[in-house]
């Protein structure tokens, strides 16, 4: 085989013996349209197949954590927004019930309700996206199309409560910022009504279909060992098998009192990720009936704690009364203290585990405030999933992730 | 308990048993807010969570998180902590440890794969080093960055800039000049200093007459 006797006597001149073939590496992003925003992915490939992927993050870090600790409680809130700017409400969820926790402070019947409420509605709004997108990756146009004229109800709905359609910072510490505006119910009623209709139209269209199937079954498997063992939570655990959710296994609000099912995947592969996600939808949706028939009873009750320490009065109340006035001023600008301690809480955020992690100092700024955020241990396990996999099927276990980069990289 | 706050409460009998699995692991276990906390020493965090993981009516099998907490008065003056979560007895554990600049934390990658990079994260952002995490990278921040931004003593506004510049048709990173001081405010205190026999009176009005 090495005869060199054929090849010209020059030693620049490689034999094929002496070639190996190599594996190459190529950049995906951080522009990347299939990247669901600034994601880096060196990856190594054999030809077409991935052998190694080292997702390089940190391309929108904020530092929001640092940010958090020189504001007081409540300016640190809107900074719950920008972080999965997919489901904002659920961010600052978490946040608000970390703080409740160490003033032990506790907040009205309707605000628990309307919270749950949003909670649904956010997680509703959420996972269209991410289905519609993670069904365009792989080809299917149609969902986003017909998905996002729903979606976009919901932004208004948000507008209408909060008055921004993204960024609500609606969820405050004792309650919820304000009521919702009149008639307001009857059109997320309205919504609800409707929105299963169009939930099983772009099923019908991608659930069955040759493609879509071939795109996403048995791709990006991961078991219920590992994905425990990977950090997985939210509907990427349940898609392996595991029936954990937060809103069951340790119910806050009144997630205790409704009735919701919980859908489990038993393949654990991007099919059932997409599969759980379709599903958690149609149950949100009868929370959120249960919800509305619940506020139909709460007219004009409160939705915020009445303790003025750490709630600013009304503004009617501040047209008449000096002391209401000195105590918005307090609060707004010094804002209220927080007794020392340390407190872990997490939510079911629609992608999985949110959890707030706070240290006060006794203080009316958070020493401490780490999040523990979903995608961080999901995107990690990107290496796993892709491994044996086709260059093509990345961005499809990318989008079965749901990953968003303000959370990832807070 | 606030009712509306999520369902979990560590109990006694979890601390308990903590205590006698951990025996000398164990510096310090307190319950507050219905969390356990557990301290214990730093060399020994990689068979605390291996018995936390592996005792049967324990069976904390996922690690939720790692991070760092900066006391910069302290001699260890990080604190790391460990969240763990148990599905199948539906409870959580915080282990917490100190440490300082110099000493390494024993690397949990070989228990909970995910720790990599929690590990990493806290690398970056703290300066903590982990021993035995086979990719300890910063993660988060630029490449090339300089420092640990998450500690005390780094400032809020960083040391650096960045700005593409024309002339040399690139990203370039210059000092940060701010347009006006960084502002922190004493939120604390907005009347004090004024008050006779406040204990702020005496630095406030030494500020005030150095500024003038």
């Amino acid at each position: 085989m090495n005869d060199m006797s054929a090849v010209p006597a020059r030693e620049t001149v490689p034999t094929t013996a002496e070639t190996g073939i190599q594996n190459y590496m190529i950049n995906f992003g951080p522009q990347h349209p299939a990247a669901h925003g600034v994601l880096r992915l060196v990856m190594e490939l054999d030809g077409e197949v991935i052998e190694r992927v080292d997702p390089h993050i940190g391309l929108l870090h904020r530092g929001t954590e640092k940010l958090c600790e020189y504001k007081t409680y409540l300016q640190a809130l809107p900074y719950l927004d920008r972080l999965d700017y997919c489901s904002p409400m659920c961010m600052e969820h978490s946040y608000v019930l970390a703080i409740e926790k160490l003033l032990g402070l506790e907040i009205p019947p309707k605000a628990q309700v309307l919270r749950t409420l949003w909670a649904e509605l956010t997680r509703i709004s959420n996972h269209i996206l991410n289905t519609t997108t993670h069904a365009m990756d792989v080809g299917a146009l149609t969902p986003i199309l017909w998905l996002f004229a729903e979606r976009e109800r919901l932004y208004e709905f948000s507008e209408r409560v909060s008055g921004a359609r993204m960024h609500a910072a609606w969820f405050r510490v004792g309650g919820v910022h304000q009521d919702m505006p009149e008639g307001l119910a009857d059109d997320i009623r309205d919504f609800a009504d409707r929105f299963p209709r169009a939930l099983d139209d772009v099923q019908a269209l991608v659930a069955d279909n040759r493609i879509f199937k071939q795109r996403n079954v048995d791709i990006g498997v991961i078991s219920a060992k590992d994905a425990i063992a990977w950090g997985f939570t939210g509907p990427c655990l349940r898609a392996s098998g595991i029936p954990w959710d937060l809103r069951k296994a340790q119910p806050y609000e009144i997630y205790g009192e409704l009735e919701f099912e919980v859908p489990v995947g038993n393949r654990g592969d991007c099919y059932d990720r997409f599969m759980v996600r379709m599903e958690e939808m149609r149950q949100s949706i009868r929370i959120v009936h249960q919800c509305l028939n619940r506020l139909k009873h709460m007219q004009g009750e409160p939705v915020m704690a009445a303790d003025p320490r750490i709630v600013p009065p009304r503004r009617a109340e501040m047209k008449r009364s000096m002391e209401a006035l000195i105590a918005h001023f307090k609060l707004y600008t010094e804002g209220f203290k927080v007794p020392p301690g340390e407190v872990y809480v997490a939510t079911e955020s629609p992608k999985g585990e949110f959890g707030v992690y706070l240290v006060s100092d006794g203080t009316n700024r958070p020493y401490r405030l780490h999040f523990r955020v979903t995608g961080f241990a999901h995107l990690q396990a990107m290496d796993v999933l892709c491994r044996g996999h086709m260059l093509a099927d990345a961005p499809a276990i990318l989008g079965s992730l749901d990953i968003v980069f303000g959370e990832v990289d807070r | 308990m606030v009712a509306h706050l999520p369902a979990i409460v560590a109990s006694e009998g979890l601390l308990e048993r903590a205590r006698s699995l951990l025996g000398s692991f164990l510096l310090e276990a307190r319950l507050r807010h219905g969390e356990l906390s557990l301290r214990v020493a730093r060399t020994a965090i990689y068979e605390v969570l291996r018995i936390l993981r592996d005792t049967r009516d324990l069976a904390f099998d996922q690690l939720i998180d790692i991070c760092g907490v900066d006391w910069p008065e302290r001699a260890e003056r990080f604190d790391v902590v460990y969240h763990l979560l148990s599905m199948k007895h539906n409870q959580r554990i915080r282990v917490t440890l100190a440490t300082d600049e110099a000493n390494p934390v024993p690397s949990v990658v070989d228990l909970f794969p995910v720790a990599g990079w929690f590990e990493r994260e806290t690398w970056d952002m703290f300066g903590v080093l982990f021993e035995g995490n086979p990719d300890l990278r910063r993660i988060l921040t630029d490449y090339g960055f300089e420092g640990h931004p998450f500690r005390k003593d780094f400032p809020l506004t960083g040391h650096v800039e960045l700005r593409y510049s024309a002339s040399e048709e690139r990203v370039v990173y210059e000092p940060v000049r701010l347009k006006q001081d960084f502002r922190d405010f004493d939120f604390l205190s907005p009347w004090e200093g004024m008050l006779p026999g406040d204990e702020k009176a005496g630095p406030a009005a030494d500020k005030r007459e150095g500024g003038a």
